[in-house]
């Protein structure tokens, strides 16, 4: 027979304000099996937890009720409170009447009573729990990181520093993501490939890190340090082995089509790498616009190259692999400025993105690096920018704030001025923020040093008038409207997340917000983990974020990682299904249910090995404790420890036909 | 006068003055008992006539537990989870939403109605729409009176 001890917390006024505590002590002391029950002003203190572990040796307690906050809070601090005083772990039920009661019911009385109930339940379960133990799970200590940006790329390194392997996945020819088409980089106006190629490099040359570029993750299965994860390595028809990256083969290639490197503003090769600092540099074939591959004809790189390595019946690879630990970096798209008419981008090649309007600066870029305009090659004179194209926009875009663009306006604006040293920039905000180190100066040398105009204001229409733009707009300080004749308008198109986010999210169980963003465990405790564990987030996949952002979550997700693989084993949850042999059938309609195949049927023979019958067995290790197959189950022969029907029942139990 | 109707009637003629419903709610850990210690936390209000069942998932619900609470002598049932596509064990609240979608039918042909029960999708982040479901539950269960329908007491 259960001996429970109950403890009921005054949370200080939280709860003691509106519940009785007194009462719901008097109240549980009579409740069947409790052998003690007291009150305490802060029971998850020291002198708390150490009334506690004084009751259980002194009242002989097998099993423990902490009438406090929710469980979601302190249910772990108890845990290893009645554990110290030598009980179970899991002999111990927390009632939640603080969160469930005192704060959300103004009447005392009533709140009193549901709080007898609240713990008259915990009793009733408690006196059912049993002992559990976990069990010591092997972790494979090599992560995988998803996405080749600066932000996978600085988690890979990380990782690998520490001493453990890396694959490092990334969809593209080339790894260095976003931050590869940047030309240079706010506050510190760093030349951004000066800054990442390098790191490129550390991540090709680290011999703990393996690079599978033009690979994409297809499918995962398994949990925290043992997930197996298929990846498909797309066809390259380049041997990796043999190319030594000399770059004759795009030299001569003879079909151009327009670069997703260069947004549309320059062109590339069916052969191609995206831009020439490649990691690696290794070119592949677009077979959906090579000559061979389209018509049958043409194998101009095949006959140029002069190590052998282009081969045209390379097919994809897929491969399977066991990883400890995933960390999902996968980035963020643009959103598109067509959606808003009135601005003419796609209509007029004058207006242009800001991401291309950063490629038309770069040195690698369509122009060499001179500022041209897209439509007739002139460097421009007047450049309007516009902020918020997508972004704080319920109506038409989102409504976040995409949180670099203020900066680069401001960067681009300034560089503007450095390019061509007549221009003048205009600025269309709607307000400014620069809440970074450095930031607000930046902006300010903008504006002061550089002459960049600020207008507060929404930019309504743009009209080509000959080789003009003819802006419209308002100016909300002064309260007039403004019209401003522009070579160029940039837009500040807002990020917004991969197209196929959603899809790569279910893949890694990882939630979602209702934009796409994948969702972390908890907002300000938990920025870096979601609530898969072994599953991590570095970079812009999250959430707007600039690059030190980026790279500052992309070290912290590499250092859960790191902290996972430095322990020995893992410990698995304890709560989780078993099978009751006896009565199992092994129809295995647990197995079809069950959403980790954690089920398989097993054979059971006697003792002379003779095949009795089938039943269902459980992976212990696979299984996450949802107890769906529980719920599933026509005969009750699956259970969920911590959760079992008797358990639940005995609450419902507790409170039967009570007034 | 229909059977409901007339059933409402009684409930209102009867001595009812003083008399509140006895709820239970069944909520899954990861969204919809974090959306309820969240209506907490923002100090909501709502009705005192609920008690909850913390289980790991609304999977884990099995629709005999309904049918229990009912027989002992519970007035209406709750049961939430994460919203589809949001469950924390990627779709243990699919079957959820099946079986309690049949089972929910099954109530009316037992002759329970379908205002006693409810289930709801409730994520982490939604404390109001936690408040208001068991607002909704209380009321809707206040209007069908007590629950005398399996049991005799």
């Amino acid at each position: 027979m259960a001996r429970v001890g109950v403890f009921i917390c005054w949370c200080g006024s939280n709860i003691a304000k509106t519940v009785d505590v007194e009462k719901v002590a008097e109240a549980a002391a009579a409740l069947p099996g409790v052998a003690y029950s007291t009150n305490y002003k802060y029971m998850c203190s020291e002198p708390g937890q150490n009334l506690v572990k004084q009751a259980i040796a002194e009242h002989k307690l097998s099993s423990i009720v902490v009438a406090s906050c929710s469980p979601r809070l302190h249910e772990p601090t108890f845990r290893r409170c009645i554990s110290e005083a030598g009980l179970n772990p899991f002999m111990l039920e927390m009632a939640n009447i603080r969160e469930h009661c005192s704060w959300v019911h103004d009447d005392n009385d009533a709140a009193t009573k549901k709080a007898i109930d609240l713990v008259a339940m915990a009793v009733a379960k408690v006196a059912k729990n049993e002992p559990l133990s976990s069990q010591a799970i092997p972790i494979t200590k090599k992560a995988l990181v998803i996405g080749g940006g600066v932000s996978g790329i600085q988690t890979a390194l990380d990782i690998a520093d520490a001493g453990y392997k890396v694959t490092l996945v990334e969809r593209t020819p080339s790894i260095g993501g976003r931050m590869a088409q940047y030309d240079k980089t706010f506050p510190t106006l760093d030349c951004a490939a000066c800054i990442l190629t390098p790191k490129m490099v550390d991540a090709a040359s680290n011999p703990n890190i393996e690079i599978l570029s033009y690979s994409e993750v297809e499918n995962v299965s398994g949990f925290v340090g043992n997930f197996d994860v298929t990846i498909r390595k797309r066809a390259r028809s380049v041997d990796m082995s043999k190319c030594t990256g000399c770059g004759a083969c795009y030299e001569k290639c003879p079909k151009k089509v327009s670069s997703e490197f260069d947004c549309g503003l320059g062109q590339r090769k069916a052969i191609y790498v995206p831009f020439p600092q490649a990691v690696p540099n290794v070119p592949v074939i677009d077979r959906e616009v090579c000559r061979w591959f389209a018509e049958g004809k043409c194998k101009v790189c095949e006959k140029i190259c002069p190590t052998g390595a282009i081969d045209y019946s390379q097919e994809d690879e897929v491969i399977t692999e066991q990883f400890g630990a995933i960390v999902a970096a996968t980035g963020f798209d643009t959103w598109d400025p067509q959606e808003y008419g009135n601005l003419g981008y796609g209509k007029y090649p004058d207006v242009i993105t800001s991401l291309q309007f950063e490629r038309l600066f770069n040195a690698s870029g369509p122009t060499d690096g001179k500022l041209l305009r897209p439509s007739d090659n002139q460097p421009p004179k007047n450049v309007v920018f516009i902020s918020c194209i997508g972004s704080r926009d319920d109506e038409h875009g989102y409504p976040y704030c995409s949180k670099v663009c203020c900066m680069y306006n401001a960067k681009h604006a300034l560089l503007l001025k450095e390019k061509v040293s007549d221009a003048q920039a205009y600025v269309f905000y709607m307000d400014i923020r620069a809440n970074g180190k450095g930031y607000e100066e930046f902006v300010r040398r903008a504006m002061e040093k550089y002459g960049a105009v600020y207008l507060r204001g929404r930019v309504s229409r743009i009209i080509q008038e000959g080789d003009k733009l003819i802006v419209r707009g308002a100016d909300t300080l002064a309260g007039k409207p403004v019209e401003i004749e522009a070579d160029m308008v940039v837009l500040a198109a807002a990020m917004k997340p991969q197209p196929d986010a959603k899809e790569m999210a279910r893949k890694l169980g990882i939630s979602t917000d209702e934009y796409n963003w994948f969702s972390e465990a908890h907002p300000k405790l938990r920025p870096v983990e979601v609530l898969t564990a072994g599953v991590y987030l570095a970079g812009v996949c999250q959430y707007p974020k600039d690059i030190p952002d980026s790279v500052a979550q992309a070290s912290g997700a590499a250092s859960k990682v790191i902290g996972l693989f430095s322990k020995p084993n893992l410990e698995s949850e304890p709560t989780v299904a078993e099978v009751n042999e006896t009565t199992c059938a092994g129809c295995l309609l647990c197995k079809e249910i069950c959403p980790f195949s954690a089920i398989e049927p097993k054979l059971l023979t006697d003792r002379a090995g003779n095949p009795v019958k089938t039943v269902a067995s459980v992976n212990q290790g696979l299984c996450h404790g949802c107890g769906t197959c529980v719920a599933g189950c026509r005969s009750a022969s699956v259970q969920l420890k911590g959760f079992k029907d008797d358990q639940l029942l005995a609450e419902v139990d507790a409170l039967a036909f009570m007034e | 006068m229909t059977e409901q109707e007339e059933r409402t009637e009684q409930v209102e003629t009867k001595e009812n003055a003083g008399w509140e419903p006895k709820l239970i709610g069944f909520l899954c850990n990861w969204c919809s008992y974090a959306g309820a210690d969240l209506a907490g936390s923002s100090r909501l209000k709502y009705p005192p006539n609920m008690r909850v069942v913390r289980v790991p998932c609304s999977g884990r619900v099995n629709p005999q537990f309904v049918m229990k609470a009912f027989e002992r002598g519970f007035d209406g049932v709750l049961v939430a989870g994460c919203h589809p596509g949001d469950c924390h064990y990627s779709k243990g609240n699919y079957y959820t939403r099946r079986r309690l979608m049949l089972f929910k039918e099954f109530l009316e042909f037992m002759g329970i109605e379908p205002e006693r029960f409810k289930f709801d999708w409730v994520s982490a982040a939604e404390g109001q729409k936690f408040a208001e479901v068991v607002g909704e539950l209380t009321e809707s269960v206040k209007r069908a009176g007590p629950f005398e329908g399996v049991c005799k007491r």
